[in-house]
């Protein structure tokens, strides 16, 4: 039973690092319909920025500071090159252009800051900690608490500021929000902006865990059944996702995996995404599309 | 009117038939005399001028990539259904193939044949969620497949014959008794199984499987309405796509990289047979040619650019990276300018060039 307990809760919380990744996603695709390949690479672009200029012996503020000014200036460079210019196409074109823009992202960051492994260090001990008899990383802990920290952050900017509004105004019918004046390019920046900030977060603290690296970029494709499972749409449908990624596959890797030899976790959530695709089309939260002819 | 009444019986009824409607005429091959002088420039010129690093370091992995895009393209280009796990196939026909040579001592093009249903059985399974996903979200079935089957092949040392490194490689290559080892044996396999391919997917998007891709493609709600059973395109595409993407995984694990590893199909592999779809031409045959020419050029001009300009002092990672991005750079530039790819881009520069001084 503790075993169980222990593999569960450290599931749920290895999956609200998942949670966080897909919150990025999610915002860009409610905004603009976009599904953004690119949020890894900007993961990374992000938090090898930040990295960098701590190694360069910039303090920790103004490191983060300058790192988001960097941000916020790469989504009004990606808005107005890519997202403008393909303004009205099909969603498969704007897919496929972020996912040449990952490789843009990819080259840059490593082209200019290098390809070796840095080391993040954000001042979290490691150290395990007993919760009656139940074994937790202090670690996870911290990234569980940011992830929710976050959504709570982006739930109360969304609902009680100016740009919020007209955020969701876009989302929910964007024609109708062009029509009273929300200016629709500006939207998309600040919401690539807020995604990357994001990305920055979420690159700091798997970075800070397994090392910055090129590899970090590859979060990219384990958020997508997170985000297939919660939904393209909903915030809070992205962290369940996590959530019941991260258990399940941290339960079948403890449970089933030593029957078929283990390592399942790389294609696990995939088969999952399926099999609660085929009972809801759209994902647990996400809105059922109408078709016409 | 008078005219027409005035006019001998025998001509009016060579007027009447204006109320039938006109046959459709579908758009033959164009190429005329292009296509056999292509192809004799393939099989003969080209193996007695090029030596052995322009056949079997350029030209037989360009055209094993033109394959893969091929399988990728008749899927995502004619039939519409976006995949990402066109590496993950590619292995499965690598590991069949080797599979059936080796468990079952069978020789190598029957081999690769079977490897190819493998492949279209695997394919067929993972086509299967088409029914209820689409769109994104059919994405992640791909990508299961991707993952599972880079799992499979290093998880189960049966599939490499319990070597220890996990590659798999082929003692010697015989085709018919005859030693293929070769550069330029390796060339004339590689280029007939591509050019019998080739044919074979011109003529399945020509007849009817073809045309109900396309309709699949275009609106599958509409295609439904109309009565095309858009279920079974869907999976019939996936099993052809995958039977081409194994075939085209056997011949660059064995005729071109000569031992290969899980790692040879990773997903990069499947970004790369996207890239080729998306520059060459999506629904174009030709553009896979083009797409992947291209692809397989760029690094090399990159590279000696940046040998004349530097004197080989960047160095390889750098230059790597500096690779990715121009890639990226230029898929972005193609998806905004021309969206149909090179294959597009060179007709519309063909029909100007045919009518050059009289433009306007």
């Amino acid at each position: 039973m503790n075993l169980f307990l222990e593999t569960l809760i450290g599931g749920l919380l290895a999956g609200t690092m998942y949670s966080l990744v897909a919150i990025g996603f999610v915002l860009i695709y409610k905004a603009s319909g976009v599904f953004n390949f690119a949020q890894g690479s900007i993961l990374l672009f992000a938090a090898l920025t930040f990295v960098t200029l701590l190694e360069k012996g910039l303090p920790f503020v103004a490191a983060l500071a300058v790192t988001i000014a960097i941000l916020i200036l790469g989504a009004i460079v990606i808005e107005r090159t890519v997202l403008r210019p393909l303004a009205n196409r099909s969603p498969m074109t704007l897919f496929m252009a972020t996912l040449g823009l990952s490789y843009v992202v990819e080259g840059a960051a490593q082209g200019i800051m290098g390809a070796q492994v840095h080391a993040l260090d954000l001042g979290i001990e490691d150290v395990p900690i007993f919760l009656g008899d139940v074994l937790i990383s202090q670690f996870d802990l911290v990234a569980a608490t940011t992830a929710v920290a976050l959504a709570l952050i982006l739930a109360l900017l969304f609902n009680n500021t100016r740009i919020g509004i007209s955020l969701r105004a876009v989302a929910d019918d964007t024609r109708a929000a062009l029509s009273v004046g929300i200016n629709l390019n500006r939207i998309w920046q600040i919401v690539w902006a807020v995604a990357g900030i994001v990305g920055l977060v979420a690159g700091m603290l798997w970075g800070a865990r397994q090392g910055i690296q090129f590899s970090l970029s590859l979060v990219v494709l384990k958020a997508l059944p997170v985000l297939i499972i919660g939904g393209f749409t909903s915030i809070g449908g992205a962290i369940a996702g996590g959530l019941i990624v991260g258990a399940a596959e941290n339960l079948a890797e403890t449970y089933v995996g030593p029957y078929i030899g283990g390592g399942i976790t790389p294609w696990f959530p995939y088969f999952l995404a399926i099999a609660f695709l085929y009972i809801r089309p759209a994902g647990l939260f996400g809105e059922r599309a109408l078709e016409r002819v | 009117m008078s005219q027409t009444l005035s006019n001998p019986p025998l001509v009016s009824r060579g007027v009447a038939p204006v109320t039938r409607l006109a046959p459709v005429a579908l758009p033959g091959p164009r190429l005329g005399l292009g296509l056999p002088a292509l192809l004799l420039l393939a099989f003969g010129v080209v193996p007695q001028l090029g030596g052995e690093y322009w056949l079997g370091a350029i030209l037989v992995p360009f055209l094993i990539l033109s394959l893969a895009g091929l399988g990728l393209n008749l899927l995502t280009g004619y039939a519409g259904q976006t995949s990402l796990g066109s590496g993950g196939f590619m292995a499965v026909g690598a590991f069949a193939t080797f599979g059936f040579v080796v468990h079952g001592g069978l020789p190598l093009p029957l081999a690769i044949f079977l490897a190819g249903l493998v492949t279209a059985g695997a394919g067929l399974v993972f086509g299967l969620p088409s029914d209820r996903i689409k769109g994104f979200y059919l994405m992640v079935s791909s990508l299961a497949a991707q993952f599972f089957f880079e799992w499979l092949f290093q998880k189960f040392p049966w599939f490499y014959n319990y070597g220890s490194s996990g590659t798999i490689t082929l003692p010697r290559l015989e085709l018919f008794g005859f030693d293929i080892g070769s550069a330029q044996g390796r060339y004339y396999v590689t280029l007939s199984t591509v050019v019998l391919l080739t044919w074979i997917a011109v003529s399945l998007t020509r007849s009817q499987i073809g045309r109900n891709w396309m309709a699949v493609r275009d609106m599958d709600t509409a295609a439904a309405v109309i009565g095309i059973p858009v279920y079974r395109s869907k999976v019939v595409a996936f099993a052809v796509s995958s039977f081409y993407l194994g075939i085209a995984g056997a011949l660059w694990a064995f005729l071109y990289l000569g031992s290969a590893s899980v790692q040879s199909f990773g997903i990069s592999r499947s970004f790369q047979v996207l890239f080729i779809i998306i520059i060459g031409g999506m629904g174009s045959i030709a553009g896979n040619f083009i797409g992947a020419a291209f692809i397989s050029l760029l690094p090399l001009a990159i590279d000696h650019i940046a040998q004349g300009f530097f004197a080989g002092h960047v160095d390889a990672g750098l230059l790597q990276n500096i690779q990715k991005a121009i890639f990226g750079l230029l898929i972005i530039g193609f998806l905004i300018k021309e969206p149909d790819g090179l294959a597009r881009l060179l007709r519309t520069l063909g029909e100007r060039l045919s009518n050059w001084p009289l433009r306007f």
